[in-house]
């Protein structure tokens, strides 16, 4: 009897948590929904009367936010696609290769985890200037492509490769190139899962260097453009709520389709926030 | 002799499959970080970002302008509000979910870890604009809420009072999620048997929580609340959507200084020397947390 209430205890507290932490985003799609003025109205509605959808049609008319959600993708990709491949080689060739001045060079780069990407900013656009990069989508991608947390990691989980296979490789012939494709990639490819989802996730939400590089409208990334909008119509609620689910949708899909990757890496106190 | 050739090989090859991330990082990071420094002895601005000529070498006078700046120190307030409120907030609510969440009796596990995991993924200028309207003085869902409890409307956001604890909350709302995780491997790692002993001896689930739990989960409680800091001294995109930095200057946070600086009025020499006190923090704060770090188990 005890233990009954003890449940229902226990799961009234679970549901109540569950409730605030998804309200607000609960709230943004009903609100997207609504018709004009009905967000500010109370008491507070939960289900749009007459849903509309007349502010996504803004949204990608008007706004011409289809062409944000693009810079977004390319931007997130290009990100994922390059980091991973570059750190990839650099965390295997710490964990794995023997070579001179491997620990010293390790150990300068984590030294550099402890710097704050902000101090790296002002001189880092004064050079971007110089480089012709202000304003293109290189220059948001250019200092993502690397990663010195995501290079620890797969050093980290590179170490458990034996070397006996990787010798084996190379008495057989094997060129390093090839040792790296065929026999290192497929066994760090569960490190690179999680990496790939996580660098996505932070690419597609980052906001403070992409609002410093990005000036020209039209190359803004989705979270840039909203904060832009947000100046004209902060009065629209119901339009930027569906400027801010179509901002949120596609980092919670990816999210909710590939989580299992995701969180087990966290689990296994890989990925940091 | 094929040995050492091998050798050679590996040597060469670890070379080649180190130089992108090396020349990005020291392209694009370390050698920014060592200009930045020197940035923050010159009196680089408007003009100077026009013609570099214009910009000279000033010594530390940024430094000094810094210590006669209020709105400087001010900012440096509202950073360690923000973060020494934000962060054992952040690590309460967390240790909190993951109890409940981790408990023996709770069904749908999945869903609720799921459930409070989504804040974490949402993208902070997104959310923080839905803040604002859940914030708002007479729309806003939370002062209906309170309203409810016949608590009188605040005007969250425009009162300088109330307008850095709507971010923390704010904050605590988006980040928990992902400390919770972490507290459950923790939970979870921690062995049956002291449970199973404790509740021989009778001891209630309060003081399970008090002798068994706790002690287990002591050193990674403490360290998460400092890594959580870390981040939380880099306050910028809540006050710049929310709030722009007021009323009042109260939200105005050591980044968002630092941004308006450098990228609004191009004072960028001033500018780098906020980023190097922000910089000073945190290394003290990386010092801190390597001396509190658990024994890798």
């Amino acid at each position: 009897m005890r233990r009954a209430w003890q449940s229902v205890l226990l799961h009234v507290a679970l549901v109540a948590g569950a409730v605030v932490a998804l309200l607000p985003i609960v709230w943004m799609i009903a609100a997207s929904f609504m018709p004009t003025g009905e967000a500010t109205t109370l008491p507070p509605k939960f289900i749009p009367s007459n849903p509309t959808l007349e502010h996504y049609r803004a949204v990608f008319t008007r706004l011409d936010m289809g062409r944000y959600l693009l810079n977004s993708t390319l931007v997130a990709l290009l990100v994922t696609g390059t980091s991973l491949v570059i750190n990839a080689m650099a965390g295997y060739a710490f964990a794995k290769l023997r070579f001179r001045g491997r620990d010293v060079t390790f150990r300068v780069l984590t030294a550099g985890l402890m710097l704050p990407v902000q101090v790296v900013m002002l001189p880092l656009f004064l050079f971007f200037k110089q480089l012709g990069l202000i304003n293109t989508y290189w220059g948001v991608i250019i200092p993502s492509m690397a990663s010195i947390f995501a290079i620890f990691l797969i050093r980290q989980y590179a170490t458990a490769i034996p070397d006996d296979l990787l010798d084996a490789a190379r008495i057989d012939g094997a060129s390093e190139a090839r040792i790296f494709r065929a026999v290192v990639l497929p066994v760090i490819i569960p490190i690179l899962a999680t990496l790939a989802i996580w660098t996505f996730l932070t690419t597609w939400n980052d906001f403070m260097w992409p609002l410093i590089v990005l000036s020209d409208e039209r190359r803004y990334t989705l979270p840039v453009a909203l904060a832009n909008l947000l100046g004209e119509h902060v009065q629209d609620v119901e339009l930027m709520m569906a400027g801010s689910v179509l901002t949120i949708m596609p980092v919670l899909a990816v999210f909710l389709f590939l989580q299992r990757y995701y969180i087990r890496g966290i689990m296994a106190g890989s990925v940091k926030g | 002799m094929r040995a050492e050739t091998i050798e050679r090989q590996v040597a060469r090859a670890a070379w080649l499959f180190l130089a992108p991330a090396l020349l990005l990082i020291g392209l694009f990071f370390f050698l920014p970080a060592a200009a930045a420094l020197v940035l923050s002895l010159t009196d680089f601005d408007i003009y100077a970002l026009a013609d570099i000529g214009n910009a000279r070498v000033v010594g530390a006078s940024n430094y000094a302008r810094l210590i006669d700046h209020p709105l400087f120190w001010t900012a440096l307030k509202n950073t360690f509000y923000f973060a020494l409120g934000c962060g054992p907030l952040t690590v309460l609510v967390a240790l909190v979910a993951a109890l409940l969440v981790n408990a023996p009796l709770t069904r749908s596990r999945t869903f609720f870890r799921t459930a409070y995991f989504v804040p974490f993924v949402t993208t902070l200028v997104a959310v923080a604009i839905v803040w604002r309207y859940l914030y708002h003085k007479n729309y806003g869902l939370l002062n209906y809420t309170l309203g409810a409890f016949g608590i009188e409307p605040v005007d969250w956001l425009g009162d300088p009072t109330w307008a850095m604890p709507a971010i923390i909350l704010m904050a605590v709302w988006k980040n928990f999620g992902y400390y919770m995780l972490i507290f459950i491997a923790g939970l979870q790692a921690i062995p049956r048997e002291l449970y199973e002993a404790a509740e021989l001896d009778g001891a209630s689930a309060w003081r399970r929580f008090l002798h068994v739990t706790l002690p287990q989960l002591g050193p990674s409680l403490v360290f998460v609340g400092v890594v959580v800091m870390i981040g939380y001294f880099q306050l910028f995109a809540e006050p710049y959507v929310m709030t722009q930095g007021g009323p009042l200057k109260s939200t105005t946070s050591l980044v968002l200084l630092m941004y308006e600086e450098g990228f609004r009025w191009w004072r960028m020499g001033f500018a780098a020397a906020i980023a190097f006190v922000l910089f000073v923090i945190i290394l003290i704060w990386t010092l801190i947390q390597r001396r509190l770090e658990p024994k890798a188990a």
